[in-house]
């Protein structure tokens, strides 16, 4: 199986409150100085895509927009996890844009790579959390598109995958060419590289395609732009009050309070 | 012709309550001077009192599609669906709510309609002739003010950010849009339908006791549980527990799970990342059960409990069947 896994580089969603600020000209997120990692679900995308591979065979190549200057740590790990080859689309502005220009650019690079049966990628970034680089990437490769994709299996020649719902699960039935968007799952943990793998990643082909060769192919299909006109901080007030004593002390005066505001 | 057509979902013979949420987003742009329509979509006798339910609601046309694809989960049908739809109200804007469906259909109805597109919103309305909306960024530390001057657009709306608005009745009519859908041609299609329901609808509980990793395993949901049925509530919880598999992961709360605002909310064991409170921050009335006092949730908490649950979650319950006598 032919395996695209789209990964992006964040800032590491778990960073200090202190040290998290929006840049006021660009009105995203400081980056510099900043730990960058693969964003959250597109490291459970690549876990799928690999096990995937472990059982199938085939070839999974990682592919991510971003600035090459800053995409080494992330690329490296993907071909440590497991990826064959990794590309990496030179795209210093890729930060401050929208989903939507990004998918637009992915599906360029994607056609480039040629033939593939799956594109993976995160049901939702760490950042922006805008959820619309799968389906945007779907309907610009023309693929079946399933979202919030936990498992996926193999059962004659269809795909079976398991979409969290709002209820529950869902089992699609999927035809391939498609492209899934990842949700973490117990089955999809990201694996932790062996030393021996970390070795030979540094032998894997490593591509990089510079922004504006990758534009020219894309094309000027997809959505309008929306203007980000700011990014604001909300304010936290702090009141919380605490209810002291030993645990039945503690207990008793928070069943009260619930019985004064009605709750109880 | 034109106008604001939001996306209304009744499969089982109810009309979604996020479909009403979306006749408040429709409201909330009013002063762009567009007309509110609804494209309703489902199967079943109960598509007439879902369309009633609209006109009270003050929507003037109904787009009732019906079809038996059209039931849980089957995106790919509502694209097809929505085709005639569209072609018929050409609206300037879409509204859709971001739930299972709509997190696959909007951004695809977008690329279809080349129109623009803001997801995920928790707040829409009109200033300066343009469409102002809102929605959390970075694991819900920041919120993003996106302004959409072109048309068409497609929105959406995070499910239970807003308000279902008051009844303001108008006199509607309904068309039927006839829908063809070859089940066969459909890329992506719902084979099974697991449910997992807490014993009360997360969303709709008025009590929620949410569980963290600081429980330490599947066994403290037992407990959260035992409380939960004590108060009529329904239990959820953080990422952690959901991906290690102590619950369902339909029971996850937060920024990628669901969205709630309950009248309380007692988080236990539950460290307060921002990506959780992103689903919890409307709760009326929020309780922080945690061991450690420096825990950020206690920073949006309005009573906390610095202590060990297991301890203290018992002794809640005891408290509480004494009060109600139980
Ligand atoms: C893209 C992305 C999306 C995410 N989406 C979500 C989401 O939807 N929902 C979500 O919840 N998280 C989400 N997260 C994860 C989030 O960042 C946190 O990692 C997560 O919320 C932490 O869960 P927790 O508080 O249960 O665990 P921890 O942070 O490990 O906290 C456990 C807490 O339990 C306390 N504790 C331990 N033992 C006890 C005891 N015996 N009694 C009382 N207290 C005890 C500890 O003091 C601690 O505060 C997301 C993250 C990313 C990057």
């Amino acid at each position: 199986m032919e395996i695209i896994v789209c990964l992006k580089q964040v800032v590491d969603p778990e960073l200090p409150a202190r040290d998290f600020a929006i840049d006021p000209v660009t009105r995203r997120q400081v980056r510099e100085g900043r730990p960058l990692v693969i964003s959250t679900y597109d490291e459970n995308a690549l876990e799928v895509g690999l096990q995937l591979k472990d059982r199938l065979g085939g070839k999974v190549t990682a592919l991510t927009l971003g600035p090459a200057a800053t995409s080494g740590d992330a690329i490296r790990l993907a071909l440590a996890m497991g990826a064959d080859q990794a590309v990496v689309v030179d795209d210093p502005q890729a930060p401050v844009r929208l989903g939507a220009a990004k998918a637009r650019l992915l599906a360029a690079a994607v056609r480039r790579l040629g033939r593939f049966d799956l594109v993976l990628c995160g049901c939702e970034s760490a950042d922006w959390v805008e959820r619309v680089v799968g389906p945007l990437l779907a309907e610009a490769l023309q693929a079946a598109c399933v979202t919030f994709v936990s498992r996926i299996e193999q059962v004659n020649g269809t795909l079976l995958v398991r979409r969290l719902a709002d209820e529950g699960f869902h089992l699609v039935e999927v035809r391939p060419p498609a492209v899934l968007a990842v949700t973490s799952d117990e089955s999809n943990r990201p694996r932790l590289p062996k030393v021996k793998d970390i070795m030979t990643a540094r032998r894997k082909p490593v591509h990089t395609w510079p922004v504006e060769e990758v534009a020219s192919q894309a094309g000027m299909e997809g959505p309008l732009e929306v203007e980000v006109r700011e990014v604001t901080l909300p304010e936290r007030t702090a009141r919380c009050e605490f209810l002291s004593g030993d645990p039945g002390e503690q207990a008793a005066a928070l069943a009260q309070r619930l019985r004064e505001l009605k709750l109880l | 012709m034109g106008g604001v057509c939001i996306v209304a979902t009744a499969l089982e013979g109810t009309l979604a309550r996020t479909s009403l949420e979306l006749v408040g987003g429709a409201r909330a742009l009013q002063p762009l001077g567009l007309q509110t329509s609804a494209a309703l979509l489902g199967h079943g006798p109960g598509l007439a009192g879902a369309v009633a339910e609209l006109h009270r609601h003050g929507v003037g046309i109904v787009y009732r599609c019906h079809h038996p694809l059209l039931s849980a989960g089957q995106s790919d049908a509502v694209l097809v669906a929505l085709q005639p739809v569209v072609a018929r109200a050409q609206p300037q804007v879409l509204l859709v709510a971001a739930d299972t469906v709509g997190r696959e259909v909007a951004p695809r109805l977008a690329a279809r309609l080349r129109a623009a597109l803001a997801t995920e919103c928790v707040q829409v309305g009109a200033a300066d002739g343009a469409i102002v909306a809102r929605r959390q960024v970075y694991g819900g530390r920041a919120l993003a003010t996106l302004v959409v001057r072109d048309y068409p657009a497609v929105l959406s709306v995070k499910p239970h950010a807003l308000d279902v608005p008051t009844a303001a009745p108008v006199e509607g009519r309904m068309e039927d849009v006839e829908v063809s859908i070859d089940a066969e041609a459909l890329p992506a299609r719902v084979r099974q339908v697991l449910r997992e329901q807490a014993e009360l609808g997360l969303e709709e509980a008025q009590v929620v006791i949410g569980g963290g990793r600081g429980l330490g395993g599947p066994e403290g949901f037992a407990l959260l549980r035992e409380l939960a049925q004590l108060m009529g509530g329904a239990v959820g919880a953080s990422r952690p527990p959901t991906d290690a598999g102590w619950v369902p992961a339909s029971w996850q709360i937060g920024q990628t799970g669901k969205t709630i605002r309950p009248a309380l909310y007692i988080a236990v064991g539950i460290s307060g990342a921002t990506q959780h409170i992103a689903g919890v921050s409307g709760s009326r009335t929020i309780v922080a059960i945690n061991r450690d006092p420096e825990a950020p949730i206690f920073s949006v908490a309005h009573l906390g409990i610095v202590g060990d649950y297991r301890e203290v979650v018992p002794a809640l319950i005891a408290r509480v069947k004494e009060l109600k006598g139980v």
